[in-house]
């Protein structure tokens, strides 16, 4: 590894960073500069005005000018963002539309072969049900545990690093976070086991396993490690909510004597509804497009297939850009009735 | 994907102690089976890890013959892994360094630029009048249901043979090759960051008092002027909070690496190259453990230093849809 191989990744990146300085700081100064112009021309114009007649219809002009062009402001502010979005998502997004109409090399118009495709392959449908295996147990597991231990750690003693400890998978990658995984599940067919998991179901007196390649256990083991990742982002979020309910209210229902658990069940839930739909919302629009765990432990083999990593199959390793692009469309489609629940209830939030 | 944006309330106020004794005793025995669960909530939350990193340590024969627990009656260290997986010359060792660098090139400029753009937007559709401005925003928002997914295999064709409309070129292709990819991944991450970007800058932008930005415009200042000097100095906690979001968003990300930056060795990030060891040498876990050491380490880092901000984030926010 000598200093040669990075010199031309180093020289990217530091055009990266230049590149960056330049059209940031030329569009800031180009929004300086620009008004400041328009505004001194304005100036003289009114000077001019109102050297000739002293009454008039120059100011309500001026003011007319004025909001347009704030609007011509506003677009400058907004060009580089609204360009990419458009360039970079809503076209393409568009696009991804319209091959899914069309056959694998988008050179013939199929109609809804595509999606009736989806539902007739029996590997497909395998699939499908995955995904639905996954965006149920995930938001309920992840949910269940960071509430469980955002409640018990709740102003106990040590209560910032138990949080942590949680919440430290979320800065892992769903790449690391699946090789850290299958290490837990990795099986040795003779000798000492490797894997923790084998190590405690032979201590308990079971055979070892090759976990990962029994279905449909193996998809359950798959989304272990997701509600290992996202239990943290549930806990703090609900966390936060615990914290936020009146100490009137809990104060309140102390007198009155109520158990911990009825405490739980009649306050404390009730109380943090809005940002329990919030967590589990969010956790099933992740799960959905779940693909690095899948494809880093086993790669779709043994029936653990799912809809993000067949779309991805099926557009660039086969070339099938029409199946390809009907399973992103689908992907789409499933998010639509959750964002709709989503927000009916904050609607409801809103008005009372 | 909006939170209420409850307050993290830190303090712990003392609880106050059960008058009856039954009460004390289930609250005793209650705290008891409490500890006991979120002890071991916290360890299948961290043992996992730690086996990981004990692991990258130990020698591969070690690893590979005995549990990583085995470690402490026969404790032996070694930096082997790391030098291999890191430096070494041949091809099936990892040569993570090169992929180091290029999970670096491919992160800072994909961080920066959509952070920028954002922030000029999310500033626009707060602070400037324009008709249409609410739908352009709510527009914007909507953006963030749709799954990269949907973009994928357009904006792929777009790079390789650009855009053209009934046999007429709109948009010459870009023609990028080796470390020139680098920037096709950039304008990936920046185009896919920017829905959620502008949605919670907008959300602490737009918060800031009307007052101020009279009283400079009173002043005589611009837009710009008032962007600047004025609201840039007031959201630098929500713009560390977004730099970290999507720190790790492209750190950890994969399935945009592997479209945009290929598998070769001049663009590809840390991610793909250790899903790629992980398919080919599932069963060499001396350079697996050490690989996703490598990887975890730097997110690591930026997250447990700048853990305030990114739950202030995460508050305001909730995650990337």
């Amino acid at each position: 590894m000598e200093f040669e191989d990075f010199a031309p990744k180093l020289s990217m990146l530091l055009y990266g960073v230049i590149g960056f300085v330049v059209v940031v700081g030329g569009l800031l100064l180009l929004l300086d500069v620009v008004p400041n112009y328009f505004a001194r021309r304005r100036e003289a114009a009114l000077v001019a005005a109102s050297l000739s007649t002293s009454d008039g219809p120059a100011p309500t002009l001026g003011r007319r000018v004025r909001k347009h062009r704030e609007g011509l402001l506003g677009l400058a502010f907004l060009l580089p963002a609204l360009l990419l979005l458009l360039i970079g998502l809503v076209i393409p997004a568009i696009r991804t539309i319209l091959l899914s109409l069309r056959n694998g090399d988008s050179t013939a118009f199929v109609g809804l072969d595509n999606y009736l495709w989806i539902f007739r392959e029996n590997d497909i449908v395998r699939v499908l049900l995955n995904t639905a295996g996954w965006v149920i147990l995930v938001p309920l597991l992840a949910t269940s545990v960071g509430l469980l231990y955002a409640v018990m750690v709740d102003r106990a003693r040590f209560e910032a690093v138990a949080k942590s400890l949680i919440f430290l998978p979320m800065a892992i990658s769903f790449v690391g976070a699946g090789i850290i995984w299958r290490f837990v599940y990795a099986y040795r067919g003779e000798g000492d086991q490797i894997g923790l998991l084998n190590w405690l179901w032979t201590l308990v007196g079971g055979e070892p396993r090759q976990w990962l390649n029994e279905g449909p256990l193996n998809t359950f083991l798959l989304i272990v490690v997701m509600v290992w990742i996202q239990a943290g982002f549930a806990m703090v979020i609900l966390s936060a909510a615990i914290k936020a309910i009146p100490s009137d209210i809990v104060e309140a229902a102390r007198l009155d004597g109520v158990t911990p658990w009825q405490m739980f069940w009649r306050v404390t839930l009730p109380s943090i509804r809005p940002a329990l739909i919030v967590v589990i919302v969010t956790i099933s629009i992740g799960t959905m497009k779940i693909f690095d765990i899948v494809r880093t432990m086993t790669n779709g083999n043994f029936d653990t297939n799912v809809v993000a990593l067949e779309m991805y199959n099926q557009a660039f390793r086969y070339q099938q850009a029409g199946q390809g692009s009907a399973l992103a469309v689908f992907l789409f489609i499933l998010v639509i009735p959750i964002v709709i629940f989503q927000i009916r209830n904050l609607r409801r939030q809103r008005e009372g | 994907m909006t939170t209420t944006t409850p307050v993290l309330a830190g303090e712990a106020t003392a609880e106050p102690t059960p008058r009856t004794a039954a009460g004390r005793v289930r609250k005793r025995l209650n705290s008891r089976t409490a500890t006991i669960v979120s002890i071991i909530i916290a360890l299948i939350w961290t043992v996992p890890t730690f086996g990981l990193l004990l692991s990258s340590f130990r020698p591969e024969d070690d690893i590979k013959q005995t549990g990583w627990w085995t470690f402490f009656s026969n404790p032996q260290l070694t930096f082997q892994n790391y030098n291999d997986v890191l430096f070494g010359r041949s091809s099936s060792s990892g040569q993570l360094a090169n992929y180091f660098v290029n999970s670096l090139v491919i992160t800072i400029p994909s961080v920066l630029f959509p952070i920028a753009f954002a922030a000029l937007a999310a500033y626009a559709l707060s602070w400037i009048n324009f008709r249409g401005r609410d739908w352009l925003y709510i527009a914007v928002f909507a953006l963030q249901i749709v799954p990269l997914q949907m973009a994928l295999v357009p904006l792929l064709s777009f790079f390789s043979r650009g855009v053209s409309l009934g046999g007429i070129t709109l948009l010459p292709p870009w023609d990028l090759d080796n470390e020139g990819k680098f920037i096709q991944v950039w304008f990936a991450h920046t185009c896919f960051a920017l829905p959620f970007a502008v949605f919670l800058l907008h959300n602490f932008i737009s918060q800031l008092p009307g007052e101020l930005m009279e009283a400079a415009r009173v002043d005589g200042a611009g837009h710009s002027k008032i962007f600047r000097s004025v609201v840039l100095p007031l959201i630098t906690p929500a713009l560390a909070s977004l730099a970290i979001f999507q720190f790790l968003w492209v750190w950890n990300d994969l399935l945009v690496a592997l479209i945009f930056a290929g598998g070769g060795r001049e663009t590809a990030p840390l991610t793909v190259r250790l899903a790629e060891l992980a398919g080919t040498r599932g069963g060499e876990w001396q350079r697996l453990t050490a690989g996703a050491f490598v990887s975890i380490v730097i997110p690591l880092i930026v997250f447990l230093s700048l853990q305030r901000y990114f739950v202030r984030g995460l508050l305001t926010g909730s995650v990337k849809g």
